[in-house]
């Protein structure tokens, strides 16, 4: 700005000259250009509303034939029976277990990894550890199933430990599941603890504390918010992952007793379901959006819970 | 283990040489917890690696790249669902990536971030990277139906719903490329007399190819690798003709080793798996171009 100043005459009016060329003549392509980039990003929005009334109308022909109270407190599913049932129970109860035992695997681990990568591990080290860690979020999920199925299912249950169980369980998919969503987890709360200004844990070390108190009393509570939305992040994939539990947890639709038995989840039951020929319209082909839906809104829900929760107890520095 | 300690006290360790107990029989097991953690998930890759090259090291052969699928395991091949693969990836590739980009400029260089509806298509393409994958199965379902489309299995439909899946982190990655892009060349561009839309062509694009490059190969990888909302389409078919079209219909790689896998015979499980090192082979392939790109091209600004 001082250099134009100094050098005066007809550029010593950079503010007059500059609004003009602001403004410019019109550019009609470029109108047209911007209308373009507009609809596109405006698409998005069509895509949620699209998904919305894709699982909606059919999902209400759906309630048409079968009463919601029906569909969420049945616990009997059996669409394709000639005493058709659409108690959407079972699925539900397939669906927690895998879920659970894929957060039992994920949170553990994927946080202890996340203070490893965070806390403890020289900007050398992390550089190598973190891209082989997130290679397991890269493995396509029909090889996890695969895996699942032929390797923890049938040779570590059955073969070498001879677990009583069949072909599938809830637990050989809950367990895979569970190694897919650890980097999710990991990287996401390790993103919230390298946040956590050093200052704190210079006040900690100071107070004498070593690093495993730092990492836990300190740096953990500080990144709560973070950390909480990493895990919930890693539930709404649990619940939405589809190939590993259509390969390894069965097709049984009945109610989960044990982690040793099989089960159908929701996802599991639409992949299935699809898998047959249902003509458009029929009962068959709205059951699938009707529990496409529920999934739908049970993921959702999950995201605004995990929005709220970071907005409330996010730690300002 | 013990390294890691050690160079921990030593003064030249950044972050740790100033804590000191760490030595005591607590931290000690700690450390050796978390460590585990990690050598648990290392081992998993491991093991779920080299399970699968034995068991499909033997069918990891031609025939896998020339034979139809058959009903017998020792005839079967995959080339269909290869080349379904290559048209389904291709046909998203082009339907989305623009449409991609096109959505991240508008919403990093002319939206107005103060108005409502410019932050409802942020926090709705934020919303819409969580929606399960299954979802834009039923999704591209529905439209095909809607548009009174019969056979669903088309790879028109499947490209529909790996974009609509992709899309969302296409424009979370090209966002973060442009915003790298320093204001002071959008500033320059400006001062020499560009247009807001020149400046965007000429300059911040060109910068931030790269990064566009390695996020849109990599959502691709993603893509590549996606069985359910295939599978919601119908995509498990028996194809005896290799996908030569958009309205063909076709079956991918993933789908195949899902078929295979849920077969009982042995020689199908050994099909499944060789399907699955190419199908990990290709991924690497992918995975390693983008990192070369992001290292080689990348302007640090």
């Amino acid at each position: 700005m001082t250099l134009v100043k100094e050098s005066g005459g007809p550029a010593s009016a950079p503010g007059r000259q500059a609004q003009t060329q602001f403004k410019g003549r019109k550019r009609y392509g470029e109108l047209i250009i911007i209308t373009v980039l507009r609809s596109a990003a405006i698409l998005t929005v069509l895509t949620t509303i699209g998904i919305v009334l894709a699982l909606l109308i059919p999902a209400l022909g759906f309630f048409q034939q079968v009463p919601v109270t029906d569909f969420l407190f049945g616990d009997r599913w059996a669409p394709r029976f000639a005493d058709a049932s659409f108690g959407v129970i079972p699925l539900i109860t397939a669906t927690i277990w895998t879920t659970c035992i894929a957060l039992l695997v994920a949170i553990p681990i994927g946080l202890g990894a996340a203070v490893l990568l965070s806390e403890y591990a020289k900007p050398g080290l992390r550089k190598v550890l973190k891209p082989i860690l997130e290679i397991l979020a890269g493995v396509p999920t029909v090889v996890y199933g695969y895996f699942a199925l032929t390797f923890v299912q049938g040779t570590i249950f059955r073969d070498w430990l001879k677990l009583e169980t069949g072909a599938f369980s809830v637990l050989a998919a809950g367990l895979v599941m569970g190694v897919m969503i650890v980097p999710t987890i990991a990287s996401i709360s390790e993103d919230a603890m390298n946040a956590v200004p050093q200052s704190l844990r210079q006040g900690s070390a100071a107070l004498g504390a070593n690093r495993m108190q730092t990492s836990i009393r300190v740096v953990f509570p500080a990144a709560l918010s973070g950390i909480v939305a990493a895990v919930v992040l890693g539930v709404s994939r649990a619940i939405g992952e589809t190939m590993i539990v259509a390969l390894a947890a069965g097709n049984q639709a009945r109610i989960v007793g044990g982690p040793l038995e099989e089960g159908q989840t929701m996802t599991g039951f639409i992949a299935n379901a699809a898998l047959g020929d249902s003509r458009v319209g029929s009962l068959e082909y709205d059951t699938l959006f009707a529990v496409g839906l529920l999934l739908f809104f049970v993921t959702l829900l999950i995201n605004f819970i995990s929005i709220q929760f970071v907005r409330r107890f996010r730690e300002e520095y | 283990m013990t390294s890691i300690i050690d160079r921990g006290t030593t003064p030249l360790g950044h972050r740790r040489s100033k804590f000191s107990g760490e030595r005591t029989p607590r931290a000690l097991i700690f450390l050796v917890l978390i460590w585990a953690c990690l050598a648990f998930s290392f081992l998993f890759l491991l093991i779920l690696i080299v399970t699968t090259f034995i068991d499909g090291a033997d069918r990891f052969t031609l025939s896998l790249f020339t034979e139809y699928p058959a009903s017998s395991p020792d005839r079967a091949g995959a080339r269909p669902a290869i080349i379904g693969s290559a048209w389904v990836i291709g046909t998203t590739a082009v339907l989305t990536i623009p449409l991609g980009v096109a959505a991240a400029i508008h919403l990093e260089e002319f939206a107005d971030k103060r108005k409502w509806y410019n932050r409802v298509i942020e926090l709705n393409v934020q919303n819409l990277a969580a929606v399960p994958a299954i979802v834009y199965g039923l999704l591209a379902l529905a439209v095909l139906s809607f548009l009174g489309v019969q056979n669903k299995n088309i790879v028109i439909g499947g490209a529909l719903a790996l974009g609509l899946l992709i899309l969302p982190v296409i424009i979370i990655s090209t966002r973060e490329a442009i915003r790298s892009v320093p204001i002071e060349i959008r500033q320059g561009s400006m001062a020499l007399g560009a247009s807001k839309w020149q400046t965007v062509w000429r300059q911040v694009l060109p910068a931030s190819v790269p990064g566009i490059a390695t996020g849109s190969i990599l959502a691709l990888s993603r893509a590549l690798g996606e069985a359910a909302p295939l599978l919601v389409l119908g995509a498990l078919v028996f194809l005896s003709f290799d996908p030569n079209g958009l309205l063909s219909g076709f079956t991918t790689m993933p789908i195949q080793i899902f078929d295979w896998t849920s077969r009982p015979q042995a020689g199908f499980q050994e099909l499944a798996a060789a399907t699955s090192i190419l199908l990990l082979g290709l991924l690497v392939i992918m995975n390693g171009l983008a990192i070369f790109i992001r290292n080689r091209f990348q302007t640090r600004w």
